[in-house]
């Protein structure tokens, strides 16, 4: 066909050991070569425009030349991915900005209570294989509603897979542009809301054109930059401070200094108001009940989020989709095992080296990620001191007398951002940034910063010169940004870092993108509403679809919306609340039907966002309807209650300060049992079970085709019930 | 040639369902009820209860789907479903 590319050939898919062997050597050389020009005198800037642009760049090629005119092409890369590469683009997939970025720094803060993150987003893959992924690979669908529509006899369970699987979507690629943002713009000093639509850009190259058989090459490509991103910086601090590069076994000894190191701060009284919580001892940041909650939510979650299932539709064979899925865990696995060894190198660090010193001598990676606000030091940051100090002046050219006058000079000068970043400041550290500016109005943030942090921990009960434990606050990005600064590696690996958080926004992205899409235009479009279009027609609405969506998503995305890291995990309970039953019933249990997958997804579903946004957004109502379940305390009780009196008698100025306050207070006691509102599917799951089992029980059971069809599913052998992404016969 | 042995196979293929959920259920949740008791023991400075967690678990979900990708395609080959090489 003219407009198949070189991609299809055999001649690409024989090679492709050779292929990617001489990219992974390729991107090494690549880096020796930055690394050999820093030392040449390259500025920092430029080296980071050159690894990211260089990346990008290569994901768009690799895009470009995939570009197809079939639709199995388009759809599932016409099912010729090889087990191994399907693993490794389906690690890529998986592990996202969240995952590369941020997991150490949830594990840096929650010590062993993290650890149901590692648990949870691997054991899921074990459901995945043995559960769902084969099947549905010998059953031949475009996409997982399709799947529903075909085993359940119609357009309603294909609608309703649509909207669970867009709600739990959605979110989540959102975080990725957004990830994809924040990385561009901390390290190439773009500006975010440019950032964001380069990212845009950079996603769209790489699946347009190509659409599923595009997203897996680069996606293969993107797991080898950033797992070697990855391992590299870690392991170098490995061989560094133990001798030994394998940081995954040297990590044991600094878990002991660790434990060591918090009985001597103890000791030395620097763990005033008791923040410091044992970082080995299970079950202090979450309960029994929660721990396990948040392992079973995440890891049926992991089983019934479409766009990795979707990604078992590409292998040759069932066998090799069975094979995809325990290479895809050893893929993860390589990150995942290495994420506790970054924290636990970080909280050493930070025991040894930060927690204890004097507050006039504290490391310079501190000021670093100060700068960016990520750092904080009783809570004053050097980004707060330099736009306090902004405030400053503006305030006093609007007549301010003093420290107290400024909110009140802002606030008639309408300046809401200012007056929003002095009010993070604490009184003393306010007298200190206005007399300051008065002294000198062409003051630093870097010279207040001393008696800034001294007053701050001044007023916070700290009378000696020393950093106490809960002085110090770190966002969860630092821990593997900062760590090439840390072991004082040279930029080039903070480079290589940034280019593989890219690598891991970019491909979760495009992975996404695509299933929401692909719903989209093969569900929506080619089943609901024109059944007869032409394959050059199906295509083209695709790739519409595409460019839309990826667009609201990067629109979103740039508006910052507050709550959207917090919904992403909210698709774990999403996804296994309203597509689990449906999904493995449909395989295993013969006996399940039209109406019961109805009921399953609406119940499972329905009950799961009620709970999410129940309890995060109407935590108030919440609680007054349910509060003989819920698992508050008697003191928690007590609060909220004079709390609600206080809101009920307030005088109408303060009535909205009141009940925000009250607000708060009923999220942390809105909720069944104590549960966390992030495993909300512990409830929805079994009630979609139950659901779907009962009402398949109380209605016709399958008729004998659709059993024939469950029972072929079932078996290996034989051609897929689907071909161009409709039934080969009728089954109903 | 007699047609496949579809109940047995599909027989076989259940067992094996349950024994590796079975396993998957041990090293997901079962083993970290034991988390306290485990940390007493301690190698390489790890205590063996927060090692299960943050790696040895790991380590039994990846070597049971090579196991289990395994054990099916021989399931598989014996009741005469297994695909065409």
């Amino acid at each position: 066909m003219a407009t198949e590319s070189k991609i299809t050939s055999g001649d690409f898919l024989n090679n492709l050991g050779k292929v990617y062997g001489i990219y992974a050597g390729g991107f090494l050389a690549f880096v020796v070569v930055l690394a050999i020009l820093e030392q040449l005198g390259m500025p920092d800037r430029v080296l980071g425009y050159l690894f990211v642009g260089f990346t990008i760049l290569v994901y768009a090629i690799i895009g470009v030349l995939s570009r197809t005119a079939q639709v199995s092409e388009y759809y599932v890369a016409g099912r010729k991915v090889p087990a191994f590469y399907n693993g490794m683009a389906t690690g890529a997939d998986w592990m996202s900005a969240a995952s590369f970025v941020g997991m150490a720094g949830t594990l840096y803060a929650l010590g062993y209570d993290g650890l149901a993150f590692v648990l949870g987003w691997t054991g899921g893959f074990v459901l995945v294989s043995v559960l769902l992924a084969p099947f549905l690979r010998k059953f031949g669908a475009y996409t997982v509603p399709d799947f529903l529509a075909a085993r359940y006899n119609g357009n309603l369970v294909r609608l309703l897979g649509v909207i669970v699987l867009v709600a739990c979507s959605f979110t989540y690629v959102v975080a990725q542009v957004y990830g994809t943002g924040i990385i561009a713009s901390r390290f190439l000093g773009l500006d975010f809301q440019i950032a964001v639509y380069a990212g845009l850009a950079g996603i769209l190259l790489c699946s347009m054109l190509g659409g599923m058989r595009a997203v897996t090459w680069t996606q293969v490509a993107q797991y080898i930059v950033l797992i070697i991103a990855y391992l590299t910086p870690v392991v170098i601090l490995s061989a560094k401070n133990y001798g030994i590069p394998i940081p995954q076994l040297t990590y044991g000894e600094a878990l002991q200094d660790i434990t060591a190191r918090e009985q001597e701060i103890v000791a030395q009284g620097l763990n005033v108001g008791n923040t410091l919580k044992p970082y080995i001892t299970p079950f202090l940041s979450y309960d029994r009940l929660n721990y396990f909650a948040l392992i079973l939510c995440l890891m049926v979650g992991t089983a019934s989020l479409p766009h990795i299932l979707m990604r078992y539709f590409t292998t040759p064979s069932v066998r090799d989709a069975r094979k995809s899925v325990a290479w895809s865990l050893l893929f993860i696995f390589l990150l995942y095992f290495t994420a506790p060894s970054y924290a636990a190198f970080a909280k050493l660090e930070v025991y040894t080296n930060v927690i204890g010193q004097s507050l006039d001598q504290l490391p310079s990676w501190i000021g670093t990620y100060s700068n960016l606000g990520l750092v904080k030091i009783y809570g004053v940051t050097l980004q707060g001191l330099a736009g306090s100090i902004g405030a400053v002046k503006a305030a006093v050219a609007a007549g301010a007398a003093d420290a107290a006058g400024v909110a009140v000079a802002l606030q008639s000068k309408g300046l809401v951002s200012e007056l929003a970043t002095w009010s993070t400041l604490v009184d003393p550290v306010k007298a200190v940034v206005f007399e300051a500016v008065k002294a000198n109005a062409a003051v630093t943030a870097q010279e207040i910063f001393q008696p800034a942090i001294h007053a701050a921990a001044t007023a916070a009960g700290n009378t000696t010169n020393l950093l106490g434990h809960s002085g110090l606050s770190i966002d969860n990005d630092v821990i593997v940004l900062s760590t090439p600064e840390i072991a004082g590696m040279p930029y080039v690996i903070a480079g290589l870092v940034a280019a593989g958080g890219l690598a891991a926004a970019l491909s979760t992205a495009d992975g996404l993108l695509l299933a929401i899409a692909n719903a989209l235009s093969h569900d929506i479009y080619y089943k609901m509403i024109d059944t007869h279009a032409p394959t050059a027609r199906r295509l083209i609405v695709a790739r519409i679809l595409l460019f839309g969506v990826a667009v609201l998503a990067a629109y979103t995305a740039s508006t910052k919306p507050a709550d959207i890291l917090a919904m992403v995990s909210w698709a774990f309970s999403l996804a296994a609340a309203g597509l689990f039953p449906a999904l493995v019933l449909g395989v295993w249990w013969k006996r399940a039907n039209r109406w019961g997958a109805i009921a399953g997804i609406i119940v499972g579903f329905g009950i799961c966002l009620y709970y999410l946004v129940g309890t995060r957004y109407f935590a108030v109502g919440f609680y007054e309807m349910w509060s003989g379940l819920s698992g508050a305390s008697e003191a928690a009780v007590a609060k909220y209650n004079d709390l609600k009196a206080a809101f009920e008698g307030a005088a109408p100025e303060v009535k909205a300060a009141a009940w925000k306050a009250l607000d708060t207070h009923a999220q942390t006691i809105a909720n069944w049992f104590g549960v966390r509102n992030i495993s909300s599917a512990l409830f929805g799951l079994p009630a979609g079970f139950i659901a779907m089992i009962v009402v398949s029980l109380l209605t016709a059971a399958p008729s004998k085709q659709m059993q024939e069809f469950i029972d072929e599913i079932r078996r290996p052998k034989g051609k897929e019930l689907m071909e161009g992404g409709n039934l080969v016969r009728d089954v109903h | 040639m007699a047609g496949p042995d579809t109940e047995g196979h599909w027989g076989a293929t259940s067992r094996l369902m349950w024994i590796a959920l079975a396993i998957w259920a041990f090293f997901a949740f079962v083993i970290h009820f034991f988390v306290n008791i485990l940390n007493n023991i301690v190698i390489l400075g790890f205590p063996l209860g927060f090692y299960m967690a943050a790696q040895g678990s790991l380590i039994a979900f990846v070597v049971l789907l090579f196991w289990f990708a395994r054990a099916q395609n021989a399931i598989d080959s014996k009741y005469g479903v297994a695909e065409d090489e």
